[in-house]
């Protein structure tokens, strides 16, 4: 139960003098500091760290715990995040000391069970995709974008192309222009025509022999399969064109279509998203990338060989693009999907896609009679619907409806994106819902169009806070506590 | 299938409500000749028991802290995790929600990150901390391409052959694409030669990357490397190592325009090297260049305090190709882990930790100085790492006898400093006992004597 009254912040409990932690005495000959460090390089005293007991941190960051809403505790349907559930099991798994307590350095040979599955990993990846080359090492979904970007620049060095164009639909997510950007490329915007789907003659327009990469997010930000995908493909490839498969809405299509199968040259996962990982509140994921035979030579270093003596760290990847961060990879987001993939298998992956597209098309079904969904009475596993016509009659905005939907103890959907779509709410259920709780957001849902504007322009109301002031927090930022 | 609720039922009357015929007709936008109609070709479905097993078996074939002794280190650190942390960080409520857009309903993540912001800054003498990156590696890169823009100088950035090789090879990667020269100056001795620096240091130089204690586990002199980036007017780009700061002046107070960290340390195990997190906090000036996510005090309509993110502007999502970063997330749960590891320890905590580390890393040094095959390559002060040198030249054989006798002895260098193939690096935190760098160092006493055996 929630404690209403603790809403300090961990510094206003210090205390001089108290601590939480005691350490052992010193096993080993001790020496004066000053003899073994130079006096310039000492401080005079430690950092100034609150100082608090164990049961004070212990209530204080419980207590914090209980101001968020999660997936473990309620219906979160934020589009384009596939916040589904996150299996008890997997947190085990990743948590065995023969797992979690891996030194990344250790050799080859101490680490063959880690890399056994991790050699796994990437085979289910691959054949997932349809794309046979995997890296494991990108950090996050946006990090695999900029990765394969970075794959594909190395690869049109080698041509001796200079292509110098990445070309991402206007309804992209905006790490797709930003990555390319940090990977030295222009940015291109290609427009949607009024289906939702990739408008083909601008696409036409704008491609030519600088054409670098087409990404393409498919199913769409909109929830839509763009059917054209294979023509768009030919389109790009026969311009010497690669295509970027952004994978964040795989989950709508696991075991039905394969993006190697439909043209893509590369993509990323978000295993945080499709295959479970939690999302801990803003991260870790993961973003491993898949690419065809042609493009595995410029993966990062390194990746996981089998042998008959055993699995290897190949680090010797003579056209690799290098390194795109320390160490290994997000092991732990990694050693969660693999569990997840083997969990359901392959009829399972495939009834997690069927389930998904049909809880979103059943909620689809239901709220589009009081919210219109601009692209059509099908979707995917996520569609987006409008409060454009809403906010034109009362005023009510798609933001006043996400606030009041925490009164009722949902999460809100995305909101305001895809940037294509007025006022626009972005519903991704995701398979591990009920019918009864599809059935509870949809009739929500309707009450609070029928609500009076005060009501929802004030709201929420019953949560912790009302709706912060963030014109003031940009204004006057404020971004650490210090003393009175 | 264990997470899925919908019964038979369920989907006819679904199906029903949507006018479909059947789940495969909601597939229909996917041109048949696109759908994959086989398998998957996976292996087949495991039961939670069956997982447990399998997962258990692969686990029991890696050694690890549990069953060695640990002294690798280079960036990432066998200390020790309170049970609080992880009995906090294994509340669904944190671990299993997203980035706060919905403040009125994540207050908890926002504290937890204005908290985590708030003790980077006083851990670093910084005024500005951002809610975390990936890992320590990238977050140099960011800095550094911070500096770029800060500077406008978008030519050369400086760095040492003593900060991390991994830092240094995705610096190379990221430059590749953009086109910025790369200059890394020798660090013979253990420490960067302050004259080779001035030279290498000009009024193109965006910044001075360094690495404090650097990755041969020698203090560098923060405050002279920083003064020479200043005196051309390049920033200096510190990484450093946040248990060091128990003892060591931080690099706040030593000129740093911009620091970055493995934030490894601080509660997160080490899990083969991820996820990890990546600190990085600078001079209020900065940042609006700042990437990353920030979150940031207002108050609600009803004047009540209260947490948001914050100068969204610079991110992604609004800016798009314009963006400072292509981040789109931070490592929340770690950076809470870190928020909740630095509550735990206090700066008493802090300093006792990061003084048994320095107490038995010389302990370690010391004794293994007089073994007769192997030495300390360098003289200069150290914190939690040295570098040992093995007369034989044979480092491989030495890290690979030792992990027969479960001694996770040290990190060869070979692969990255082809002049320090006989050379290994040692790291001991304040977890190794005097009984278990004894074993080390008997270990490489003994090391040939398996070998005579078999001759």
């Amino acid at each position: 139960m929630r404690n209403n009254k603790a809403t300090s912040l961990i510094f206003e409990l210090s205390k001089s003098g108290r601590r939480a932690t005691r350490l052992p005495l010193c096993d080993v000959p001790e020496q004066s500091i000053d003899s073994l460090l130079p006096a310039t390089a000492l401080a005079e005293n430690p950092p100034p760290l609150p100082e608090v007991s164990e049961p004070e941190v212990v209530r204080h960051f419980t207590n914090l715990s209980t101001l968020n809403m999660s997936v473990d505790t309620h219906y979160y349907p934020l589009g384009s995040c596939t916040m589904k559930h996150n299996p008890k099991r997997n947190e085990r798994m990743a948590g065995l000391p023969g797992i979690a307590d891996l030194h990344p350095y250790q050799t080859e040979e101490t680490i063959q069970g880690l890399l056994e599955i991790m050699f796994e990993l990437q085979g289910l990846f691959a054949e997932i995709s349809g794309l046979p080359a995997v890296s494991l090492q990108p950090a996050a979904g946006a990090h695999g974008e900029l990765t394969a970007l970075m794959v594909a620049a190395a690869h049109f060095r080698e041509l001796g192309e200079e292509r110098t164009n990445v070309l991402a639909p206007d309804s992209s997510h905006g790490t797709n222009p930003a990555s390319a950007s940090m990977a030295g490329f222009n940015t291109v915007t290609v427009k949607s025509n009024a289906e939702g789907y990739v408008d083909l003659d601008d696409l036409k327009s704008k491609l030519d022999e600088k054409t670098a990469v087409f990404m393409i997010t498919n199913p769409s930000t909109l929830g839509l399969f763009d059917r054209q995908v294979a023509e768009i493909a030919d389109l790009v490839h026969a311009q010497g064109g690669l295509i970027y498969l952004d994978g964040a809405n795989m989950n709508a299509i696991l075991g039905i279509t394969r993006p190697g199968d439909f043209g893509a040259d590369m993509m990323h996962y978000n295993p945080h998203k499709t295959f479970s990982g939690p999302h801990g509140g803003g991260g870790p994921g993961a973003g491993p990338i898949c690419v065809t035979e042609k493009l595995a030579p410029y993966l990062p270093a390194p990746v996981v060989t089998h042998d008959e003596s055993g699995y290897h760290l190949d680090d010797d990847l003579e056209k690799s693009i290098g390194r795109v961060r320390s160490f290994f990879g997000n092991v732990g987001v990694l050693v969660r999907a693999y569990c997840y993939i083997r969990t359901h298998g392959p009829d399972g992956l495939k009834r997690v896609s069927e389930n998904a597209v049909l809880n979103a098309n059943y909620l689809l079904s239901r709220v589009k009679h009081f919210l219109p969904v601009p692209h059509g009475d099908r979707c995917m596993h996520e569609f987006v619907a409008s409060a454009a016509d809403l906010k034109k009659e009362t005023g009510i905005t798609a933001m006043d409806i996400a606030k009041r939907l925490l009164d009722y103890g949902f999460h809100a959907p995305t909101v305001y994106f895809p940037l294509t779509v007025p006022e626009s709410m972005m519903i991704e259920p995701t398979e591990t819902e009920s019918k009864e709780s599809l059935d509870a957001f949809a009739e929500t849902l309707f009450r609070i169009t029928e609500e009076p504007y005060d009501l929802l322009h004030d709201a929420p109301h019953t949560t912790t806070i009302s709706r912060p002031n963030e014109v003031q927090a940009a204004r006057q930022p404020v971004m650490k506590w210090t003393a009175e | 299938m264990p997470y899925l609720y919908n019964t038979p039922e369920d989907q006819q009357a679904m199906l029903d409500a949507i006018g479909a015929e059947s789940i495969a007709s909601l597939f229909a936008p996917i041109p048949d000749e696109l759908q994959l109609n086989r398998p998957l070709d996976i292996p087949p479905a495991l039961s939670e028991m069956e997982l447990a097993q399998h997962m258990t078996r692969l686990s029991n074939l890696n050694h690890h802290t549990g069953n060695s002794v640990c002294f690798l280190g280079g960036g990432s650190y066998d200390h020790f995790v309170p049970a609080v942390v992880d009995a906090i960080a294994s509340r669904g409520e944190f671990y299993t929600s997203y980035t706060p857009y919905q403040p009125e309903v994540s207050q908890g993540n926002l504290m937890a990150m204005f908290e985590y912001q708030t003790m980077i800054c006083q851990l670093t003498g910084m005024d500005v901390s951002n809610a975390s990156l990936y890992d320590g590696g990238t977050a140099a890169v960011e800095a550094v391409l911070m500096s770029l823009s800060a500077t406008r100088r978008h030519g050369k950035v400086v760095t040492v052959e003593s900060v991390h090789p991994e830092y240094r090879q995705i610096l190379k990667t990221y430059f590749e694409s953009i086109g910025v020269e790369l200059v890394t100056v020798k660090a013979e001795g253990g420490t960067v030669s302050l004259e080779e620096l001035e030279k290498a240091v000009d009024d193109q130089t965006a910044c001075v990357l360094i690495q404090q204690p650097n990755f041969f586990g020698s203090i560098e002199d923060v405050q002279a490397i920083s003064e020479i980036a200043h005196n051309h007017g390049a920033l200096s780009v510190v990484s450093f190592d946040p248990i060091s700061l128990g003892l060591l002046q931080r690099p706040g107070d030593q000129g740093a325009d911009i620091v970055v960290a493995e934030g490894q340390s601080l509660g997160t195990p080490m899990l083969y090297g991820g996820p990890y997190l990546g600190i990085m906090a600078c001079r209020e000036k900065f940042v609006r260049r700042l990437p990353g996510r920030i979150a940031g005090e207002t108050v609600d309509r009803r004047g009540k305090r209260c947490w948001v993110l914050t100068l969204q502007t610079r991110e992604q999502h609004i800016r798009r190709e314009k963006a400072t970063s292509n981040i789109c997330t931070n490592q929340g749960l770690l950076a809470l882990r870190a928020a909740i590891y630095l509550t735990l320890l206090g700066p008493q905590g802090l300093k006792e930790t990061a003084n048994l580390c320095l107490q038995k890393a010389h302990y370690a040094k010391q004794q293994i100085a007089t073994t007769e095959r192997f030495s300390i390559a360098f003289e200069c002060p150290t914190f939690k790492e040295f570098i040992v040198r093995d007369s034989q030249n044979a480092v491989d054989t030495v890290i690979a006898t030792a992990n027969e006798r479960n001694i996770l002895a040290g990190v060869p260098l070979g692969r990255w400093y082809p002049d320090m193939a006989d050379c290994f690096l040692v790291a001991v935190t304040e977890k190794r006992t005097k009984e278990e760098i004894d074993a080390l160092t008997h270990c490489l006493q003994t090391i040939n004597e398996k070998h005579q055996i078999h001759a």
